[in-house]
């Protein structure tokens, strides 16, 4: 077990800066997860800890050594690629005993590392087949064995659950916190699935072009995102932006004159976020505005609902919980709870 | 495999049957022939059954010594081609292989110069540069030795192609799990892209054992002696302007080079399909 440190990370490729600079302490123990759209740089940043990619500026730690110019195979980790990256000429057992073996472990400490994972991960039955005569989630647990048995002292997931079908997504990544819990070790996981970030994850990275938007525990980002990136990115159906802008005395007001119960810097223009499960409907005597209804998905659990905001106004989705019968076309009166706006500057996207 | 019921299925099998017939009998007649004596073959009138006269045939051509070849019997012909088909076939395998691991893997620079060079000796047939290789093995002193017949051969730009493109579609992510599991160039090569090649090889052995039997013209021209010439080299010798020609030994030799390289595709027909056709992934 083991810290893994990044200080001032960056990383180019023939001049053109794709990571500008990250920093971040991962404890030991967490499990910290990487988030973002495709390009982000996230890969690349995990590249970097293994020792695939090099480092350009800045340092990265795993416990007190600077691992910069340390070989992978000598930095004590262990990767899980999205494809599997099994070796497809040998079994189970072998895939998971080679680095052991290169290691040059006994032949019994082997088999009983092997025996250990296998039990742990349910693949004692299938030691002896090959990669191509196991499902793509068994060949996901084999990935999984292959990094167990090192004992490193830090896991690396490279989008694991990518390649898996939805409902086997859903079971693995059960698996994999479970897992990840039972063993203790410091895991650092990259997805651009923001469900799975959420779930997983003691911390989160968000990343956009190569830059940490943001890094802190899930219900924190949900809560307090620190930019517009954030905001969009965290939470699902995704949150609502309208444009407004602060008076001369600090209120602020929605494009379509709406006026809100919050306050921003006079003179200012402010993006408005708030998200679809915290809009309520409100008494036509208390409506700050109306949703002109168009569309209305009935998901049983809740009910997605899409209109805009006034006549032509911008689009803006509402999220009920159950089944809530509403017509399209209707004319909804809704109510902004002041607590759950978030305002953010138009001109910088960050947080105010 | 499809398979087709129905008014039509004959057809196939007679054009199997025809090509066969077409392709099979001159080597059913060889075959015959060497079961004969020369004047029976020359009669004019040859039988297509066999005669009586095949081990004594293929037993004088293995032993005794033939006055065409300066009284070298053919069993050392066979043995000469086996060696050089098998140096050629197996020397070309570990060059290509290393070449194009180097550079398939391997970021030096040079590298697509490499590449290049090795793919522009396609360009050039064996014939075209055969006087300069000539002399050039003469200045080594190769002529009459092993090491003549083969190694000039052995360069080969088509099998490093072919495992150019193989290791091509070898994923990234295996070598970079390779890195981490601590696999060395060396270890990854062995543990990883050898079991992966290994059908691949087997269809290239077969390809270039046969490629190195079949050689004439650098044989004809590397050789001077009779006891280091090759077997194909060898029949065009006992052809003899004069009626003198042993047509019933010139078959009996032809039948016993046809039989290695048959021998050797017959081996490995399930491996050597199984390297054209599938990539195994």
């Amino acid at each position: 077990m083991a810290t893994v440190t990044l200080s001032a990370v960056t990383k180019s490729y023939a001049g053109n800066a794709v990571i500008h600079g990250i920093d971040c302490v991962i404890e030991d123990g967490e499990f910290v997860v990487i988030v973002g759209p495709s390009g982000c740089g996230k890969s690349t940043l995990l590249r970097m800890v293994a020792g695939l990619e090099a480092i350009t500026g800045g340092t990265i730690a795993i416990g007190d050594r600077v691992v910069n110019q340390v070989e992978p195979k000598d930095r004590d980790i262990a990767m899980v690629f999205q494809n599997y990256a099994l070796y497809p000429h040998m079994t189970v057992f072998q895939n998971m005993a080679y680095g052991l073996k290169i290691r040059g472990l006994s032949r019994d400490a082997i088999r009983a590392r092997v025996d250990k994972a296998a039990e742990i991960l349910q693949l004692g039955a299938l030691l002896e087949r090959t990669p191509r005569q196991l499902s793509g989630g068994q060949r996901q647990r084999v990935a999984m064995g292959r990094a167990i048995v090192r004992e490193p002292q830090v896991f690396l997931f490279d989008e694991p659950l990518s390649n898996l079908d939805a409902k086997l997504r859903v079971q693995m990544r059960v698996e994999i916190k479970r897992l990840q819990q039972r063993l203790g070790t410091t895991s650092i996981y990259v997805t651009h699935d923001q469900t799975e970030a959420m779930t997983l994850a003691d911390r989160l990275i968000v990343l956009n072009g190569g830059i940490a938007e943001q890094i802190g525990r899930p219900i924190e980002l949900y809560e307090r995102p620190a930019s517009l990136f954030v905001a969009g990115f965290i939470g699902s159906p995704a949150m609502n932006f309208l444009d407004g802008a602060a008076g001369d005395d600090g209120r602020v007001v929605l494009a379509g004159g709406t006026v809100l119960a919050a306050t921003a810097p006079a003179g200012s223009g402010v993006t408005v976020g708030i998200r679809p499960e915290h809009l309520v409907p409100a008494a036509e005597s208390e409506a700050a505005a109306h949703l002109h209804v168009d569309m209305v998905e009935l998901l049983g659990a809740d009910t997605i609902v899409y209109g805009t905001l006034g006549e032509g106004g911008p689009a803006l989705l509402l999220r009920l919980a159950g089944i809530a019968q509403i017509a399209a076309g209707t004319r909804l009166p809704l109510g902004f709870p002041p607590e759950q706006l978030h305002l953010f500057d138009r001109a910088t996207g960050k947080r105010l | 495999m499809e398979s087709r019921s129905g008014h039509l299925s004959w057809l196939p099998h007679l054009i199997l049957v025809l090509g066969l017939a077409l392709v099979g009998f001159p080597i059913y007649v060889t075959f015959v022939g060497s079961t004969m004596t020369t004047p029976e073959i020359l009669s004019g009138h040859m039988s297509l059954i066999p005669g009586g006269h095949f081990v004594e045939n293929y037993l004088a051509a293995l032993t005794q010594g033939m006055p065409q070849l300066s009284g070298v019997p053919v069993a050392r012909l066979m043995l000469n081609s086996l060696i050089m088909a098998l140096s050629i076939a197996l020397g070309k395998m570990l060059i290509s292989f290393l070449s194009a691991y180097a550079i398939v893997f391997f970021r030096f620079p040079g590298r697509m110069v490499c590449f290049w060079m090795i793919f522009l000796t396609l360009m050039l047939p064996v014939e075209v540069r055969i006087v300069p290789t000539f002399q050039v093995t003469a200045n080594l002193g190769l002529i009459d030795t092993y090491g003549g017949l083969a190694i000039p051969l052995i360069a080969s730009a088509t099998a490093t192609l072919l495992f150019r493109q193989f290791f091509l579609t070898i994923p990234d992510e295996l070598i970079e799990a390779a890195r981490l599991d601590g696999a060395g160039p060396l270890r990854f090569l062995w543990d990883v892209l050898l079991p992966l090649s290994r059908t691949n090889l087997a269809a290239l052995f077969v390809i270039l054992f046969v490629y190195g039997w079949n050689q004439y013209l650098w044989p004809l021209l590397v050789t001077n002696t009779a006891s280091m010439t090759t077997l194909v080299v060898g029949i065009k010798s006992m052809l003899t302007v004069d009626a003198n020609t042993p047509w019933h030994l010139v078959m009996a030799m032809a039948i016993l080079a046809m039989a290695p390289p048959a021998a050797v595709v017959l081996l490995m027909q399930r491996w050597f399909v199984k390297g054209l056709v599938d990539a195994e992934k």
